[in-house]
């Protein structure tokens, strides 16, 4: 239970609830009843029920042949690509607008960088008939265009975000600042691991039915439920995370947390946080963020709308310090040719988010007998104009 | 590491005594003046970088009761446009912490009202907390808003550091705030409350409507021990009437920061605070 919550919302010195008090009664009221709204067994039943009929889970575990033969190892993709609207981001929003129309909420906001959680939520707001207004920024809006219109398609409002960068952080003070002018009717549906507690655990909870399913599946193809390597790709830190969480108490797994590093860590283009960042409180915990040294916080780059994110979630912040996971980078150009490769070598185009994760093979040893867990994230279909620009298709 | 304060293990038990009042210039004004306290913010900084005394002066001078001043963050998400808008400006004026502190080095030699800073936890946490807290009672600052510091964090971590510089913590109270909160908060607090007329960022005007007079009534009613000041959407004499209804004063930011976007805005600072008063 090292790595787990306390009562305060903290893992280890991370977390908390860094709010201004307009939000503290939502968060209250979140913080004292979602255990026991997601621990009730009709929640579950009807929480499993869509995940198996509407979302398609479980989410199958592939080993990818080809890939393996590459690589030199056993390398099993966990196709959270396949989930419907194409990403992991679903499982999060099914379990939250669950949670909300327990609360009793009439109104639902979220904010998005690749457009895929917004597409979630939006998505559930269509299946359960609530008004969704989805906070996206302007530069994300431009390079995600095709995930604006399946969000405006499905019934949401999609408000640009013009502040700052006009991306995922400037997203997110937005859907705060309208959480905080519409404090009784509405839920925010948080799309990562970060926020104030309890969004980081409660989304960890709702995505770790990823490494929940992924230990039965090894078991089943491999005799053995425990891998030797994981890996994941972290913007937020959700996917990661759901990926972990059933291995985080098991530590001769290796836990490898794939950042952005945009155009190189040392380029002033670059969103590879666990380097760059250090010790501060961003969207409402204590964590690690991209920041100057006066603590204002510093825009961040990636060629991936959904990593380009100046924060990790207080967790992860925990499992850097701890050293339970290794939090390293990749570049636009890598996250790119290994899109290419993946494509080309097993037939499937993965989002740019998620391509991060492949990139990281190249720089790793294994040995033969090694079994490798990547979490593909996502699907590449919001991210072709990004690849036909780059590879001049 | 920028984070002066040590990001402790275990956090400290939660500390339960009551907090002691100091005879600071805020408490000393609340003594002598109970009715129509007018308050005044503005972002340091903005519109140009070193201005920031001489705004405080001449709000004075025209008559203002204490202020705030604000120091600026990138992302003020309790924040309407109009103090986004400010924040950005000081900030890409380089305006910081460092800077501040340097500017108010004369402001005793200047301004005599009663002078609290208004930011968000992270500059500050950068800074240093106890560092912060010395520097701003040596250049005779009395008091700290800080929207996003949670009270529990503000207990077990900063509380005695705040004492020991005999600097105020203000909190702030929302039309949703629960009365056992509210009680705790008039507990913990040693100067004022932060009453915000409506659930809304800043700027937007306050609606002189019924639910927020019931809100009012029902703060009232409570008696507390702290004086109470009305802030977010005062804009003009109808609203600081309104507030000060109810409260012992009210706190003008926003509809300011907007008169000092405009040209020639150190001339219109008697005239603007006239406005309000009447
Ligand atoms: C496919 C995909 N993977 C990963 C991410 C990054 O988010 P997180 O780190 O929370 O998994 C996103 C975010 O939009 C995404 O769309």
């Amino acid at each position: 239970m090292k790595y787990t919550v306390n009562e305060q919302g903290y893992y280890g010195d991370f977390g908390g609830a860094y709010i201004p008090e307009m939000l503290y009664p939502n968060v209250e009221e979140l913080r004292q009843q979602y255990q026991q709204i997601i621990g009730d067994a009709g929640f579950k039943s009807e929480f499993d029920q869509l995940l198996k009929d509407y979302v398609g889970r479980p989410s199958p575990l592939y080993l990818a042949k080809r890939l393996s033969e590459k690589y030199g190892a056993n390398i099993f993709l966990k196709r959270e690509d396949l989930n419907h609207t194409g990403s992991h981001k679903i499982n999060n929003a099914i379990g939250q607008i669950l949670l909300a129309q327990r609360l009793g909420k009439k109104r639902i906001i979220a904010e998005t960088g690749a457009g895929q959680h917004g597409v979630a939520t939006a998505t559930v707001c269509a299946l359960m008939g609530i008004e969704c207004v989805v906070y996206m920024g302007e530069i994300d809006m431009e390079r995600q265009a095709p995930n604006v219109a399946r969000m405006k398609m499905l019934g949401a409002t999609v408000v640009p975000a013009t502040s700052g960068s006009k991306t995922l952080k400037d997203a997110t003070n937005e859907a705060m600042r309208d959480w905080i002018g519409n404090p009784v009717d509405t839920h925010y549906i948080i799309g990562s691991v970060v926020g104030p507690y309890p969004y980081p655990e409660m989304v960890a909870q709702f995505q770790s039915i990823i490494s929940l399913e992924t230990k039965k599946q090894l078991l089943e193809q491999t005799g053995k439920e425990l891998p030797e390597y994981v890996l994941a790709c972290v913007g937020g830190g959700s996917n990661a995370m759901g990926m972990f969480y059933h291995f985080l108490e098991d530590e001769q797994v290796k836990l490898i947390a794939v950042e952005a590093a945009g155009k190189g860590v040392d380029s002033g283009h670059s969103a590879a946080t666990s380097v760059l960042g250090r010790e501060g409180i961003l969207h409402g915990s204590r964590t690690i963020l991209m920041q100057t040294d006066d603590g204002q916080v510093v825009e961040p780059y990636s060629i991936s709308a959904g990593l380009d994110y100046p924060g990790i979630g207080p967790q992860h912040a925990h499992l850097h310090k701890r050293q339970r996971a290794q939090y390293v980078n990749i570049t636009d150009d890598e996250s790119l040719q290994a899109g290419l490769l993946l494509s080309q070598l097993e037939g499937i185009i993965p989002a740019i988010e998620s391509a991060h994760a492949f990139a990281y093979l190249e720089k790793m040893k294994f040995e033969k007998s090694d079994n490798v867990v990547i979490c593909l994230s996502g699907r590449g279909d919001k991210d072709l104009s990004t690849y036909i620009k780059h590879f001049g298709f | 590491m920028g984070g002066q304060i040590a990001m402790h293990h275990e956090l400290p038990a939660m500390n339960h005594q009551l907090s002691t009042k100091h005879m600071n210039r805020l408490n000393q004004l609340f003594e002598k003046k109970k009715n129509n306290l007018l308050s005044v913010y503005f972002t340091a900084g903005y519109p140009e970088l070193n201005t920031t005394v001489d705004i405080a002066e001449a709000l004075e001078k025209a008559g203002v009761d204490f202020l705030e001043i604000g120091f600026p963050y990138s992302d003020p998400v309790a924040d309407g446009p109009t103090i986004q808008h400010s924040s950005q400006t000081a900030l890409d004026n380089g305006m910081n912490l460092n800077l501040l502190f340097e500017q108010l080095a004369d402001l005793r030699k200047r301004v005599s009202i009663p002078v609290l800073l208004m930011g968000y936890v992270n500059p500050m946490v950068q800074y240093g907390v106890e560092r912060f807290c010395a520097k701003a009672t040596e250049v005779g600052v009395d008091g700290v808003i800080v929207p996003d510091l949670p009270m529990y964090e503000y207990e077990t971590l900063y509380k005695d550091c705040f004492a020991k510089h005999q600097l105020s913590n203000i909190f702030l109270v929302t039309p949703q705030t629960a009365e056992a909160r509210i009680r705790k908060i008039d507990d913990l607090s040693n100067s004022f409350i932060y009453l915000l007329s409506s659930a809304s960022v800043t700027g937007n005007s306050l609606q002189v409507s019924d639910v927020t007079e019931t809100y009012f009534q029902r703060i009232k009613d409570l008696h507390l021990k702290n004086p109470t000041v009305i802030g977010f959407g005062i804009a003009d004499q109808a609203t600081f009437q309104k507030a000060t209804a109810y409260a012992n004063g009210a706190i003008v930011g926003s509809a300011f920061v907007k008169i000092l976007g405009t040209s020639g805005y150190m001339e219109k600072i008697p005239e603007f605070i006239k406005s309000i008063k009447g």
